[in-house]
């Protein structure tokens, strides 16, 4: 086994298995795998701090995009809205429950997961604390990410817009426009996350 | 056949190290510890990622099969006064094209159509190569196996959008919107194709070059 000292750790190329010895990055800046071009780890100190902000706001915005309507529809004095349960609800009434299933997963389960869980650790890595349950919640986190597809949920709405303009009166509510914003932070706090100088970090606090 | 332990002159991988890659966390380990907890999140420790080959097939094959009924039953069935219709994917795509949404239309073609198929091609490829050990273009395929992850996600958005219409226009109006039987086929490609790029190891592609410079 290759001994390597604390301060430049060993890393793996995880699309190639290529090993770097770690160096200390200009700000802001990224290494990436000289053989198959992944991205290794990027300078990220306030890497908690802003993917905290981001993911603390977003979680509160998706409060708002699951208690407002996300369409309303009006026909003939009749008026119909649809929010996010209410469309894995359909699905399952309509004797769908795998697709109801599916859509719960990918539209409420897996965001209101990866929020929360981000949420909670950054909040505590905030506060030079070792979060009880970091690694299981780390892989938990890893495990859930690909299956959170809010930004297709929108695109979704917006051809469904398309589609009932010609047979009723379609409005978007207010849930639609928390989703945006929704989708705007959520953007942010991934692109703010590092899960290497997470990692990092968790390791410097203090065992307590 | 290559050494466990290869000379300093040799590509440095974890592999020639002897060390062993944590998928979740990244930590370099021992190769003695494989299938042992990672020291530092207790994930299993994997050389690579466990039956990734037969899973991949397994996965792209089932996506494959599914992909015929998906494209050939109806998605949604509209029923309205006028009578029942029935659409497809495509049809719902030719229906947005008259309605004069050619833009979003396009879209729907590239997210339900094309994306599903070409990931699939992708995917194929890729398995080949391994399969085959070949180095043509390793660099590039393993970039395309990253973009898989990036576009694969988009093949949702006709279920979302069936979803949707079926959650709105419900009956008491002049029609009823209904999933189809092709709803659940189409949802079931997603997931297969999804998880055939999940259990997929890019890093299969590197290793028949490692070992031809050794």
């Amino acid at each position: 086994m290759v001994e390597s000292p604390p301060d430049h750790p060993l890393i793996a190329c995880h699309d190639c298995d290529l090993v770097y010895q770690e160096t200390a990055l200009p700000p802001g800046g990224e290494a990436r795998c000289t053989r198959c071009g992944a991205l290794l780890y990027r300078d990220t100190p306030a890497c908690v701090q802003h993917s905290l902000a981001y993911c603390s706001a977003a979680l509160l915005v998706f409060l708002l995009v699951n208690t407002f309507p996300i369409l309303e529809l009006e026909t003939q004095g009749i008026h119909r809205n649809a929010t996010l349960f209410g469309t894995a609800l359909t699905l399952y009434q309509e004797n769908m429950a795998p697709v109801a299933a599916l859509v719960a997963l990918t539209t409420l389960l897996a965001p209101a997961l990866e929020l929360s869980i981000l949420c909670y650790l950054l909040l505590l890595l905030n506060l030079k604390r070792r979060p009880p349950g970091f690694a299981e919640l780390m892989r938990l986190l890893q495990l859930v990410r690909p299956w959170g597809m809010v930004e297709v949920f929108l695109i979704g709405v917006l051809v469904s817009l398309v589609k009932l303009a010609h047979m009723a009166h379609v409005l978007p509510g207010l849930g639609l426009w928390s989703f945006g914003a929704l989708i705007l932070l959520m953007a942010a706090s991934a692109g703010a996350f590092e899960p290497h100088e997470i990692w990092r970090q968790y390791e410097q606090c203090p065992n307590r | 056949m290559r050494k466990p332990h290869a000379t300093p002159s040799a590509i440095p991988t974890s592999t020639s190290m002897g060390l062993i890659s944590c998928h979740a966390c990244g930590l370099l380990s021992s190769r003695a510890l494989a299938s042992l907890p990672c020291p530092r999140c207790g994930a299993s420790l994997h050389h690579r990622k466990p039956d990734s080959l037969a899973r991949t097939w397994a996965f792209l094959l089932a996506a494959f099969i599914l992909y015929i009924p998906a494209n050939l039953l109806p998605i949604m069935v509209t029923q309205s006064i006028l009578g029942v219709s029935h659409d497809t994917i495509l049809s719902g795509v030719l229906f947005l094209w008259i309605s004069g949404a050619k833009g979003l239309a396009l879209l729907v073609l590239v997210a339900s159509v094309i994306v599903p198929l070409l990931k699939m091609m992708i995917l194929v490829l890729l398995l080949l190569s391994v399969h085959f050990r070949s180095t043509w273009r390793i660099r590039q395929q393993t970039r395309l196996y990253c973009l898989l992850e990036v576009i694969g996600r988009w093949s949702m958005l006709d279920i979302f959008v069936v979803a949707l219409l079926a959650a709105l226009v419900r009956a008491g109006m002049l029609a009823t919107i209904i999933p189809g039987a092709g709803a659940l086929a189409f949802a079931s490609v997603v997931v297969l194709t999804m998880l055939a790029s999940l259990s997929f190891d890019p890093r299969l592609l590197w290793d028949s070059l490692d070992a031809k410079d050794d």
